[in-house]
Formats: C-alpha cells, structure tokens, sequence
C-alpha cells in the first residue's frame, strides 16, 4: 500500500517540470532531433557527392574524345600511343556478365525463396536461411579465388562432361514433362476413351524416343565440346549468381512471408489446392517485393569488381558468335580496377578520365534501374491496396 | 600497393620516429612500380638496420624523373634510361642526375609442361601476341588455339614485353586475357595447356615451361651474358654522386643480403 503511494508521488513528481528542466529537455530534443538529421542527410550528400565527383572527373573525357568512339569502337588500348578507348566491348561484356548470372541465380533464388517460406517445415527454414545468408558474408576476392583456381581448370579439364550432366538435369524433367502433356493434348478430340488411350501411349512412346534422341545427341554434342579456357563469361556467370543469390533469396523470402496469412487462407477457403494458392495466390501477392529482390541482386552483379577482375580472363573483345559464353571477356568494373593504377593525373589525361566515365556508367545504370524498380514496387503496391 | 606503402610510412613512423629527427631527413624514393618492390624492400631492410625513414612511392618512371628534378624526392627508381629531355630539364634545375643499375630484370616466356613447343623466336613470339598467329601449328605446335596471357596496363612487365618484344607501338591482340600478377599469370598457364603467358624470371617455377627464346633458356647467366634477349636493367637515379645514408643505401644492390633480396623477389642482381 505504502509502496503504490511512493510510486505514484514519483510518477507525479516526474510529470511536474520545472522551467529550467523543461528549457533542458527542449535544448536535448532539439540537439538529438539535429544530429539525427545531419546524419539522415550526410548519407543522402554522400550520395550526391560521389554522383558529382565522379561527373566531374568523366565529363572531360567526353569533351577530349566525344561520345562515339566510346560508344561504337571495340578497341581499347589506353596504354597504346595514341590511346583508343572503344569501350563497346567491355560494356557487351559486362551485360552478357550481368545477363547471364541474372539468368542463373534469379530462377534459383525465386525456387529456394518459395520453398523457404511456403513449403520447407518452420523448423528447417529457421536453418537453412542463415545458412544462405553466410554466402553473403564471403569476402569476394574469396569467390575470385575460387573461381580462378578451382573452377577454372576444372572447366577445363571436365567441362564438357559438366555441361552434359547439367544439360540431363535441366532438360530430362522438362522433355518427360512435356512429352506427356503434349500427347494427351493431341489425343483429346478423340471421342473414344480405349482408342485414346492408346493412340496416347504410341504417340508418348514416339515423342519419348524423340526426347531421348535430342536429349542424347546434345548431350554429346556438349560432352564433347572442349573449354579452351576456363577464365570465361561463363565461370563468372556461375560464381557471381551464387553472390546475388543469398540478397535474392533473403529479400524475395521476407516478401513472401510479409503476404498475410488472410490471403493464403482465403485462397485454400475457395479450393485452391496449394500449389495454386502459391503461383496464383502468395506469388502475385509478393511480386513486387520479388522483383525488389531480383534488381538487388542484378545490381550485386553488375557492380563485382574482385570476382570478375580475377576470373572472366579480362579481354576486351565481343565474343565469337555473340552469344559464346564460353570465351574471355571483360567488363566496366574490373577496367577500373585494373587500369586505374598507373592512369593518374598527371600522365594520361584521357586515359585517366576514361576510367571515370566507365564509373559514372555503372553510376548511371544502377540509378536507373533502382528508380525502374522502386516505380514498380510502388505501382504494385497500389494495385494490391485496391486503388 | 597502397596498402604497402602506408604500412612502410607507419612502420617508419613507428620505428624511425624518433630517429628521423636525430639522421635530418630520411630518403624518399619515387618512380617504377616495376622497380618498387626492390625499392621497398631494401627500404624495410635499411630502416630495420639503421632505423633512417624510407618513404617509397609508386607512381610510375616518368613521375620518378619528374620527383627527382622538382627536388621532391632523392632516389627516382627508374625502369627505363632517361630520356635526353629529362636529363635537360634536370640540368636546368641544377639537377645533376646519375644513374645506378639496381637490378637487372628478365621476362620468361611460359608455356604450360604439356606444351610440346620446344622453342620460339622472338618474332614469333611478337606475331603470337599481336595476334597473327592464333594456332600453334603456325609456330611448330598441335593444332589448338592459343590462349594468350598478358598483364594489365599498369604493368611493369607488360611494358618491359612490349618493348622488348613487340615494339611500343605495336597492338596486342583483342582475345589476349589479362591477369593481374606474375602469380595469376603462372597459375592460368600452370592450369590451361594450350596458354603462352610471359611473368619475372624469378617466378618460374615447375608448375610452368620457360620456353627457349631464340634458342637461349633463360636462366642468371645467359641473362648476365646477354644472351638470353628478353631483359632489361632497373635503375635508380640521385641528383649528383650520393653520399652518406644514400650512398650506404644505393650499395645495397652490391651486399649480400641486398643480392638475396633482389633474387628471392624474382629480379637478378647485376
């Protein structure tokens, strides 16, 4: 009893300010409430400020060396008297790069993504995300090692027979799927359930053989296919899809978990079976959260430096044919990296600034994109809110 | 290579704070990244013995002679001669520039063990790399394609190739890869068999093939000889004829234990 009134005199006094404490806490307030902007605002100026910096230092380039042979020329000699800086090549480079890891680690991350939240017990998802996550946590210059050690020569040395083994388990479920789908679709106008059935097994043991024959000859065609260098476009592809997959999975996951669970009982309420509640329910529900994700990760790619400066064999050609992933490329960033060295000021101007240019670039590009995804984030969410 | 050069200025700090005061000034040292690795190391070497501060920094051999004119620095670490208007520009500073041979630095030409190419000329060489020949039955070989492997832009080596085997002028090809050390280029030959890739003598080991360059292998001697052609001298450049700690620090090259230093970093003392 005694207690409860202590309390409640505290409490009151606590409530009655005096005029100078009061001043205080308005002087405190306004100081936290300052400090706080200043940082909120020296990361936006920091943003700005290497925006600036960076233009400042590409700007003369293109006022030495114009737009064209940038733009257009494939040659890069920027050491070479007088220097050619035709970055065509390395901006091809760093797009087939990008492309091709985007291609690799965005199915991948989506899967491992869905299968996380939706359909992995809580028990082992509680697992397997840190998990993806440590992936995250490996210094790039370790991917870069490992690229170039281990995966490297072992494309050399067995890449056919990888290719061939990837190309099986890609393909098989794939064919078999669509083996069967397709000969039930040619055999539904026949009235007759017997005959149906059995024109439906001939034409199945047809395509099936068809399947296996493609499945058999490409397969060879690629086990016997021989890598002549392991530093390539598709070495890179691989290492850089496994540094964007753990943002990919982390984001796309969060996402998902985020749609209620209103909607995906609603959706088993009206019959849907779990798989459609998850493509037609939870997945349309989460996409722009899932698409957040894929640019975040496309962005991670984009912007490697050490993995591909180490591991894509850095040579500035368009590969032969254009879609070869299996040649030496190069791209924007490992340019700057590698070439920065010995391009300062005072020797070459243009070669300098050129570095910049390819830095304002990628600048450019990722802003770009950022503000593409933040415009459909935004978009989706209105859509999804009703309005 | 920053990184070095900041730890080398805060050992210096550290370990010759108080003694910099007590020896005047210590020595600064600019120019080659080719030759900075000698240059750095025999600056670790001399402030650990005599406790004298040595600053070493890297920005290139013609930065190296432009440090030494404008007075900024006591040692340029030069790859190549300088050239006449340098030494023109120096002497209307009242710069007195004298040239002390550090090292001498040879280029091995490897190829992977597997390769059965027992030899190239130096022509050959040059048209692989510029890229006239893309297959190594054009130069005695098996039919496969070339893997060429070069060194980024900044490279001292690369430029010590060009110049000794290609020329200056001359392109080399869009295919070539580019790697960024002596170690990754030796690691990429060491592991694709159809690979020609050039790195320091003294990072040949057995994982690669140093090919015969003109019929001559490359080793110390048919280097000091002059027989084996791919090599040139690294020099260093003070202002007048040196004495004191710069004079006992410029005859590091011909001691013992310079002579150790110079060789275990793949160089060949003279």
């Amino acid at each position: 009893m005694s207690g409860e009134v202590q309390k409640e005199s505290s409490r009151s006094q606590a409530f009655v300010v005096s005029e100078s404490r009061r001043k205080m806490q308005k002087v405190a307030r306004t100081a936290g409430e300052t400090v706080l902007l200043l940082i909120a605002s020296f990361v936006a100026i920091v943003v700005l400020f290497i925006f600036y910096f960076v233009a400042v230092d590409a700007v003369p380039y293109f006022q030495l060396r114009g737009f064209t042979e940038f733009f257009t020329s494939t040659s890069w000699y920027p050491a070479g008297e007088p220097g050619e800086f035709g970055a065509l090549a390395i901006i091809y480079g760093t797009g087939m790069v990008t492309l091709g890891s985007a291609l690799l680690a965005v199915p991948m991350g989506i899967a491992a993504a869905v299968c996380l939240s939706d359909i992995l017990p809580f028990s082992v998802r509680q697992y397997a995300k840190p998990v993806i996550e440590m992936l995250a946590a490996i210094p790039s210059v370790a991917f870069g090692f490992f690229a170039l050690v281990i995966l490297a020569p072992l494309l050399q040395t067995s890449g056919g027979p990888m290719l061939m083994w990837v190309w099986w388990i890609l393909a098989a479920p794939f064919l078999l799927l669509s083996v069967i789908v397709g000969s039930d679709l040619l055999t539904t106008k026949i009235e007759d359930p017997l005959r149906r059935k059995r024109y439906a097994t001939m034409l199945q043991a047809l395509f099936g053989l068809l399947a296996l024959l493609v499945l058999y000859v490409v397969g060879s065609r690629l086990n016997a296919m021989e890598i002549l260098t392991g530093t390539n476009a598709l070495n890179v592809s691989i290492i850089l899809s496994f540094m964007a997959l753990p943002t990919i999975v982390s984001v796309a996951e969060d996402s998902l978990q985020s749609v209620g669970r209103e909607l995906r009982e609603g959706s088993y309420a009206l019959g849907a079976t779990r798989a459609e509640t998850l493509v037609k329910t939870v997945i349309p529900a989460a996409s722009s959260g899932i698409l957040a994700a894929v640019i975040l990760g496309i962005m991670r790619s984009l912007g490697e430096t050490m993995v591909v400066w180490m591991a894509s064999g850095n040579s500035s050609h368009i590969p032969e044919p254009w879609y070869n992933y299996l040649e030496a490329v190069r791209t924007l960033t490992a340019t700057i990296a590698g070439d920065m060295g010995e391009a300062d000021q005072v020797t070459g101007s243009a070669r300098y600034h050129v570095l910049f240019a390819m830095g304002l670039l990628l600048l450019v590009i990722s802003f770009i994109s950022n503000l593409v995804s933040e415009r459909i984030v935004v978009r989706q969410r209105k859509i999804l809110s009703g309005q | 290579m920053m990184k070095r050069v900041l730890m080398l200025l805060i050992a210096a700090l550290l370990l010759g704070g108080a003694d910099v005061s007590a020896a005047g000034t210590g020595i600064v040292i600019d120019g080659s990244t080719t030759v900075g690795p000698i240059a750095k190391s025999f600056a670790a070497y001399y402030m650990k013995k005599t406790g004298v501060a040595v600053t070493v920094s890297e920005s290139g051999s013609g930065n190296g002679a432009k440090s030494l004119i404008n007075g900024a620095c006591d040692i340029a670490a030069m790859s190549r001669d300088m050239k006449p208007q340098e030494i023109a520009a120096a002497r209307k500073m009242g710069v007195n520039p004298v040239q002390h041979v550090a090292a001498l630095d040879a280029i091995a030409i490897i190829v992977n063990p597997a390769n059965p190419v027992r030899g190239l000329t130096r022509a050959q060489i040059a048209g692989i790399y510029t890229g006239r020949y893309t297959n190594w039955q054009q130069v005695g070989g098996p039919n496969a394609r070339i893997v060429v492997i070069q060194r980024e832009s900044n490279s001292g080596t690369q430029e010590s190739f060009k110049t000794l085997v290609t020329g200056k002028a001359s392109q080399i090809t869009r295919l070539a890869e580019t790697q960024a050390s002596n170690g990754a280029v030796k690691n990429r030959v060491s592991t694709t068999r159809t690979s020609i890739g050039f790195i320091g003598m003294g990072f040949v080991d057995s994982s690669v093939r140093p090919i015969p360059v003109d019929g001559v292998v490359p080793t110390v001697e048919s280097v000091r000889s002059g027989t084996y052609p791919l090599w040139r001298k690294l020099y260093f450049y003070t202002n007048g004829v040196p004495v004191g700690q710069l004079k006992e620090f410029l005859s590091l090259s011909a001691t013992p234990d310079g002579m150790r230093i110079i060789s275990e970093l793949g160089y060949i003392s003279r």
